[in-house]
């Protein structure tokens, strides 16, 4: 097999474990900057099969393509900390708002600026969990897709043999590439950063971070120009600009409850023993236990 | 008027639990716009599979019978249901949240250029008024699913495009038989009209069930154990009331993703729903993620530290203390008193 070029599709997410109240704006969109952003998990999982196939493949590559903020750009610093060669930050104010169709529409239209012989991902984002824009993705590009994956095993005469993980067992397919792998939880964990990777990258800048940088890093910049991270905005790809955040979005969010819960009828037992031995036997008299 | 459409699952010859369910919401979704339930069946060997939709008030089940159908693959069903609901148009596509759905409804849709909704936890019909153009849309479905780690509940419509399109999760909604004579019409699909060579090109080389060893759906006592536990070793404690009590072990999310249990354990919406007759949650604080799937329990004990943890609140007993001081007094009182 000759090397690869992969792409890495991943997300900078919300950590839905550490949700503060001030998480959803009043339009119901997520309030983003009220919480701590991480590399989304199963996108870490993805990371790690893409650099597996790299060292197995000498000469290939791995980038990372994310969709966000600025300070998404945080992730492929990450992503480079552990192995990848770069990547590129798509982001503007016009993708806002975009729901998984939207946001697969704008993936797809930048992944015709790259060249690639695989892109993988996450099965899902931990602050969607809707493991739609993998599929989508691949749709829009004409490509089959596996999902659920949890090992590319191996790659021969351009074809994969990729393991599933499903809900009642395992299954092994082969899939052409190019393609679109999603990558379960239950593969491999991503490796750890490397600090002499951490040493080279950690001044690596997109552009939007770049605006608030010193004369140092352009310095720097014209001597190392890998700590320029590529980034996109609307103007950069091809699209059309109605297929873009809402207004490319068919999915609209109607309404948003903050959750209130219904008390039941609750008896509270002291922890000593005289009330659980009660509790105990009143479980067994009334049959729900023993 | 445009139909109710439900993908239907097909496992070992029989209808997937999960699509009898989406058939009997559908059901009620159909009936309450006046418009048909329709099934859509893709395999091979599924000859008279309609005999067990019918009854659920099927009044249309479309069959496409092909070896290239079956096992399922994403391309050649994907293909067939573009095309299909091209034709049919219908106003809402139903399909599980498995990991077939999930492979093939984010498919369709972007072919179709058609919103879908994930995991919902609730399906409606309503209407809605767009907040800029004060355009109004009768009888819409409402996808209502909890959100953003469970902290919200959204309530998603699709006001412009079709189908709209949702995945329910296997044990969310009641299976339920309409009329056992309920009889409707079988439309046959003929592959050839469909598929070509381009459409075949993943194959599935091997499959073998892996049986889970946990078995939550039919356990009838679940002990639950969340991120308070604080560790996989307390866990432990969990197991051992579990084997005392002949129960199940259960896990929040974030027990999960803290490593405490395995994915498999996982109560929720994103996890397993249970309807056990006890339900002990141990260290769950009882954000909606997880109590969606837990709240018809019947009976719930909450041991938690926090004494205003939202848990307590679905709990019929409520012991505010340490899981390491109260599990061993439970273990201990109930072989006292079972004896």
């Amino acid at each position: 097999m000759k090397e690869l070029k992969i792409v890495v599709l991943a997300k900078q997410v919300p950590d839905t474990r550490n949700v503060g109240k001030d998480a959803m704006k009043a339009d119901g969109t997520v309030n983003r900057a009220a919480l701590p952003a991480i590399f989304n998990p199963e996108d870490l999982n993805a990371l790690e099969q893409a650099l597996r196939l790299k060292d197995a493949f000498a000469g290939s590559t791995v980038h990372v393509l994310t969709m966000g903020p600025g300070r998404a750009a945080e992730i492929i610093r990450e992503a480079m900390y552990r192995g990848a060669d770069g990547g590129y930050l798509l982001s503007d104010r016009a993708f806002a708002g975009s729901d998984t169709l939207a946001t697969s529409y704008a993936l797809s239209r930048a992944l015709l600026n790259v060249k690639y012989d695989l892109i993988v991902c996450g099965r899902q984002a931990i602050d969607g969990d809707t493991a739609q824009v993998g599929p989508q993705v691949a749709e829009k590009l004409g490509l089959p897709q596996v999902t659920y994956a949890e090992e590319i095993q191996e790659i021969k005469n351009g074809t994969m043999r990729i393991r599933r993980r499903l809900e009642r067992g395992v299954e092994v397919v082969e899939c052409p590439i190019p393609a679109v792998v999603t990558i379960n939880g239950s593969a491999a964990p991503c490796r750890p950063r490397n600090a002499r990777l951490v040493m080279k990258y950690k001044y690596a800048k997109a552009a939007q971070e770049a605006q608030d940088a010193s004369e140092d890093y352009f310095s720097l910049v014209n001597e190392r120009p890998y700590l320029k991270l590529t980034e996109w905005s609307v103007n950069d790809i091809r699209c059309e600009a109605r297929e873009l955040g809402l207004s490319g979005s068919p999915t609209k969010v109607k309404a948003i409850e903050n959750v209130v819960f219904q008390a039941k009828e609750s008896r509270v037992i002291p922890a000593v023993d005289a009330e659980m031995d009660a509790l105990m036997r009143e479980l067994i008299t009334n049959h729900t236990i023993g | 008027m445009n139909s109710v459409f439900v993908y239907c699952e097909i496992e070992d010859g029989a209808v997937a639990d999960v699509s009898l369910e989406l058939l009997t919401k559908g059901r009620t979704l159909a009936s309450r716009l006046g418009v048909k339930l329709e099934a859509v069946v893709l395999g091979h060997g599924v000859a008279g599979i309609e005999k067990q939709l019918f009854p659920y008030g099927t009044d249309v089940v479309w069959v496409g019978d092909d070896a290239r159908l079956a096992p399922y693959t994403t391309l050649p069903h994907a293909k067939v249901l573009v095309k299909l609901f091209g034709e049919e148009r219908p106003q809402v596509a139903l399909m599980g949240a498995t990991s077939v759905g999930r492979d093939l409804g984010p498919r369709v849709s972007s072919a179709l250029h058609s919103g879908l909704t994930a995991d919902c936890t609730s399906l409606e019909i309503g209407d809605y008024t767009e907040a800029k153009s004060k355009q109004e849309y009768k009888n819409l479905l409402y996808q209502i699913r909890p959100a953003f780690g469970g902290n919200i509940v959204a309530t998603i419509v699709n006001p412009d495009c079709r189908p709209q399109m949702a995945t329910v999760r296997e044990g969310v909604m009641r299976k339920e038989v309409l009329d056992p004579a309920y009889r409707g019409e079988v439309k046959r699909l003929n592959a050839d009209e469909f598929l070509d060579d381009t459409d075949l090109v993943v194959k599935v080389i091997e499959r073998h069930v892996e049986k889970s060893k946990v078995n939550l759906k039919g356990a009838s006592i679940i002990v639950s154990g969340g991120y308070g536990v604080g560790s996989k070793e307390n866990f432990a404690l969990l197991h051992e009331l579990a084997a005392v009590l002949g129960g199940e072990i259960g896990a929040s999310r974030a027990a999960v993703d803290a490593g405490f249990a395995e994915h498999e354990r996982q109560i929720g919406q994103t996890g397993t729903t249970v309807r056990p007759k006890l339900y002990v949650a141990c260290g769950i604080s009882g954000q909606i993620q997880h109590t969606a799937g837990m709240e018809e329990s019947a009976i719930v004990i909450a041991i938690n530290t926090d004494p205003d943890a939202p848990i307590n609140k679905f709990a019929d007993y409520v012991i505010t203390g340490d899981l390491n001081v109260v599990i061993p007094k439970m273990i201990q009182y109930y072989k006292k008193n079972s004896k």
